[in-house]
């Protein structure tokens, strides 16, 4: 099967990267997924940093092909993780913000974040830290 | 708006170490956004926000929304509507007076401010300050249906912002169906779909449908 030009939206970026869209399966080659997600697959399973992901034992066809291709949706319904596409198939969105707000009512700590003001100057909520911080949202419409 | 008034009081309160942060949940951008900001020339941060991130993280559904983090960066009071109340419902009613309201968003504005200065005063001895219990309430979630809606909200505002409309709506209903108390994707969706629709017979039909539920969270200040 011959590959397709997708995009993938994760937290942090926007990656395009070629891929096999296979009904709900997405199959990259390694260094497309270590790429685009961070995430490689070693001896404890997928691994991204300190943290790995076992592949459930008899379950490995859903995570690795003999070619060497793998599966990001099937790491992501590991994970519990969110990953959606448009009807055409070329567009992914990984979601990371629900994992962040799940730490934050444990540890009650504030959810961080980067966000451009009107100048396209960056902010981030930590460097705030060692104030009151009053956070709110409005909107135009 | 809202935005005036929140750098009103962070001039007041900025020396006794605070501060405020505005974030616009605006998938147009500063296209949208800009105008509104222009106006109110903030000194404190006011940000745009056009994937509504700052919303999935703190579990907001609805503009406003207001959180207070104290000095460690622990939440503690998640999740208000700020000054905004229930009163706007009456516009749509016969009979409505527009000074009522008026004076109910005033009485609103005044309590809440009070309220703020009251916590920059006393900190965790301010009774607005929520328990670990009462904060986690209302943090609540994120269950599955959530993380969906939150990727489909994400793909819908990528969707649009390479031109395919069409695709992103359609990325927005999924986003709307699973999360449907989020005021913020279905007011969100039809402004990009049509300038002024978040605010047309489409909103009030669906404020209507609320019946006796609140439209905003309950500030129970």
């Amino acid at each position: 099967m011959a590959d397709m030009a997708i995009t993938l939206l994760t937290e942090d970026a926007d990656t395009s990267l070629p891929a096999q869209v296979i009904g709900e399966d997405l199959w990259l080659a390694a260094p497309e997924l270590e790429r685009a997600t961070g995430w490689k697959l070693t001896r404890d399973g997928f691994c991204r940093g300190s943290l790995c992901i076992p592949i459930p034992s008899g379950h490995e066809a859903e995570f690795v092909r003999a070619d060497g291709r793998m599966n990001l949706a099937a790491l992501a319904r590991q994970r519990g993780q969110a990953l959606v596409h448009d009807a055409a198939g070329t567009v992914w969105a990984l979601d990371a913000s629900t994992s962040a707000r799940s730490t934050a009512r444990t540890s009650l700590e504030a959810p961080d974040f980067t966000l451009p003001d009107l100048s396209g100057r960056l902010h981030s909520l930590h460097e705030h830290r060692g104030k009151k911080i009053l956070l709110a949202s409005w909107a135009s419409w | 708006m809202d935005l005036p008034v929140w750098q009103a009081l962070y001039t007041e309160l900025a020396p006794r170490n605070f501060v405020v942060i505005t974030v616009a949940m605006d998938s147009g951008g500063t296209a949208d956004a800009s105008q509104w900001i222009e106006a109110a020339a903030p000194t404190h941060p006011s940000l745009i926000d056009v994937q509504h991130r700052v919303a999935e993280l703190y579990n907001w559904v609805n503009v406003p929304s207001v959180a207070w983090i104290d000095e460690a960066g622990h939440i503690v009071r998640p999740n208000d509507p700020g000054f905004a109340g229930e009163y706007f419902r009456a516009m749509m009613e016969p009979g409505f007076d527009f000074r009522k309201m008026t004076a109910e968003y005033q009485r609103h504005q005044e309590r809440y401010l009070a309220a703020v200065r009251d916590w920059v005063e006393r900190g965790p001895a301010c009774p607005y300050v929520l328990t670990l219990e009462q904060v986690r309430t209302r943090l609540a979630g994120p269950n599955p249906d959530h993380a969906r809606a939150a990727a489909y909200f994400r793909l819908g505002t990528h969707l649009q912002q390479h031109g395919r409309a069409d695709a992103a709506q359609a990325a927005f209903a999924q986003a709307k169906a699973l999360r449907p108390e989020s005021w913020n994707y279905k007011r969100q969706a039809w402004h990009l779909e049509e300038a002024g629709k978040s605010g047309g017979p489409e909103f009030w039909e669906a404020v209507k449908a609320l019946g006796d539920k609140p439209y905003y969270p309950r500030s129970e200040l």
